[in-house]
C-alpha cells in the first residue's frame, strides 16, 4: 500500500471513528487501534500512539465548551488528576512490557465494559449527604440546569480516588481515554450527577493522556506519519458528531446500534489477540 | 476576564493551532513520498529525524513528519499549559490548597517526562 492510500484510508477511518465515539460517548480510540491494527496491519504500539494522541485532542476540543459552561467541576476535576496522573505514568511504563498479543485481549475487554456501561440508565439523581474529606477539599459543587443551579455532595472520596488510579493505568496501557471508568469512578463511587460526571471526565481525560503521551513520545509510539490523518479526522468527526447528537438525541436504537458494531470490533480483537495475530 | 473563558479559549486555539500545523507537514510529507509503501508491521522505536536533538533542524529542514510532530507536541503540551493557567487562578483566588494540588499534577507529569525514556 502506498503512503498516499493509507494516509486517506486512515483519515475516512478516523473521521468515523470520531463520529461514532463522540455519539456513544466512548471516544475515538475504541475504533482507531482495531482499524490500525486488524485492518491495516499497523503494530499495535503504533496504533495506541496515535489513539492516544487522538483522546487528546477530541478531550480538549470538547472540555473548552463545557468548562464555558460552567457544567465542569475543576476542582474535583484537578484533584482526581493525581490519580489519574500517577495511573497514565504506571501505566504507559508497564505498556513496554507487556506483549502485544496481551494489550489486544486487555484492549477487547475493556472494550465490552465499557460499551456495557455506556447503555446503562443514567442518572442525574443529585446526593445531598455530607462528606468530612469532600466538604475539606471543597469538592461539592452545583451545575446549570432550566430552572437555576443544582447543588451536590460528592461522597467515597478515597474510593473513587482509587478507581481513577485504575483508569489511568488503563489509559496508560492501552492509549484511550477510558472515559467511561472515569465516569464509573465519580458516578457510581462518588455519587457525582451524571452530567457533571461525563464532562468533567472529558476534562480530566487531556492531562491524564498527557503524563503517558510523554512517556509514548519518547519511546517512539507516536509516528507522526500514523498520527496526523488519525488526530485530523478524529477532531473532523467528533466535530460532527456533536452537531448529530443535538438533533437526534432521543434516539435510542442508535446507541444499540453502534454497542453492537463495538462488541463486533472488541471480540475481534480478543480472537485476534488469542490466535497472536496482533 | 474569569478563568475559566481564558482556560477554554486556550484549549480550542491549542487544538486547532496544532492540528493546522499537522496538517501543514502531513502535505509536505504526502508530496514528497505519496507514492512509497507504508511499512507498519514492526514497531522500530523512534525515528532519528524526531530525536529531540535533532527536531528542530528537522523542521528548518521542512521535512514533513519533523512539523507534523511539532504540531502533535503542541497538542500533547495544551493540556499542560491549561494545568498552569489552573495554577494562576487558584493564585489568584487565594486558593493556595487547590494551587498546590495542580502543581503537584503537573509535577507528577514533569516526572513522567523526564523518568519515561527507558526501555
Amino acid at each position: 500500500m502506498t503512503v498516499l492510500t493509507f494516509t486517506l484510508i486512515l483519515l475516512a477511518g478516523a473521521y468515523a471513528a470520531g463520529l461514532l465515539g463522540s455519539l456513544t460517548g466512548l471516544g475515538g480510540g475504541f475504533v482507531v487501534i482495531p482499524l490500525l491494527t486488524l485492518a491495516l496491519g499497523v503494530d499495535i504500539h503504533y496504533a495506541i500512539g496515535a489513539s492516544l494522541v487522538s483522546a487528546i485532542a477530541t478531550s480538549s476540543g470538547s472540555a473548552a465548551a463545557y468548562v464555558k459552561e460552567g457544567i465542569t467541576n475543576m476542582r474535583l476535576g484537578i484533584f482526581l488528576e493525581i490519580a489519574t496522573t500517577i495511573g497514565a505514568f504506571t501505566g504507559a511504563v508497564l505498556a513496554a512490557f507487556i506483549p502485544a498479543h496481551f494489550i489486544a485481549i486487555l484492549f477487547g475487554t475493556v472494550l465490552i465494559c465499557s460499551a456495557i456501561i455506556s447503555l446503562k440508565k443514567k442518572s442525574n439523581e443529585v446526593n445531598l449527604k455530607k462528606s468530612y474529606l469532600a466538604e475539606k477539599l471543597k469538592l461539592d459543587g452545583n451545575f446549570p440546569e432550566a430552572g437555576g443551579f443544582v447543588a451536590y455532595r460528592v461522597v467515597n472520596v478515597v474510593g473513587g480516588f482509587g478507581m481513577m488510579i485504575v483508569a489511568g493505568i488503563i489509559s496508560g496501557i492501552l492509549g484511550i481515554g477510558s472515559g467511561a471508568l472515569k465516569v464509573v469512578a465519580m458516578d457510581g463511587v462518588m455519587r457525582i450527577p451524571f452530567k457533571v460526571s461525563t464532562t468533567t471526565s472529558n476534562f480530566m481525560i487531556g492531562v491524564t493522556a498527557a503524563a503517558s503521551a510523554v512517556v509514548y513520545l519518547q519511546r517512539g509510539y507516536i509516528d507522526p506519519a500514523i498520527c496526523m490523518p488519525v488526530v485530523i479526522g478524529v477532531v473532523l468527526g467528533a466535530l460532527s458528531g456533536s452537531k448529530i447528537l443535538v438533533r437526534t438525541a432521543s434516539a435510542a436504537w442508535l446507541k444499540y446500534l453502534f454497542a453492537g458494531i463495538i462488541l463486533i470490533l472488541a471480540i475481534q480483537m480478543i480472537y485476534n489477540g488469542i490466535l497472536g495475530r496482533v | 476576564m474569569k478563568i475559566q473563558v481564558i482556560i477554554g479559549q486556550l484549549l480550542r486555539i491549542g487544538v486547532f493551532t496544532s492540528i493546522g500545523i499537522a496538517f501543514l507537514g502531513g502535505i509536505i510529507y504526502l508530496t514528497r513520498h505519496g507514492h512509497e509503501m507504508v511499512d507498519y508491521a514492526t514497531f522500530k522505536g523512534v525515528p532519528d529525524y524526531v530525536k529531540p536533538g535533532n527536531l528542530f533542524s528537522s523542521v528548518f529542514e521542512l521535512r514533513g513528519r519533523a512539523i507534523v510532530q511539532v504540531g502533535i507536541i503542541l497538542l500533547i503540551a495544551t493540556p499542560v499549559v491549561r494545568l498552569i493557567f489552573s495554577a494562576i487562578g487558584f493564585a489568584a483566588e487565594k486558593d493556595y490548597r487547590y494551587m498546590f494540588v495542580t502543581l503537584l499534577v503537573l509535577g507528577i507529569i514533569l516526572f513522567s517526562m523526564l523518568t519515561g525514556k527507558a526501555g
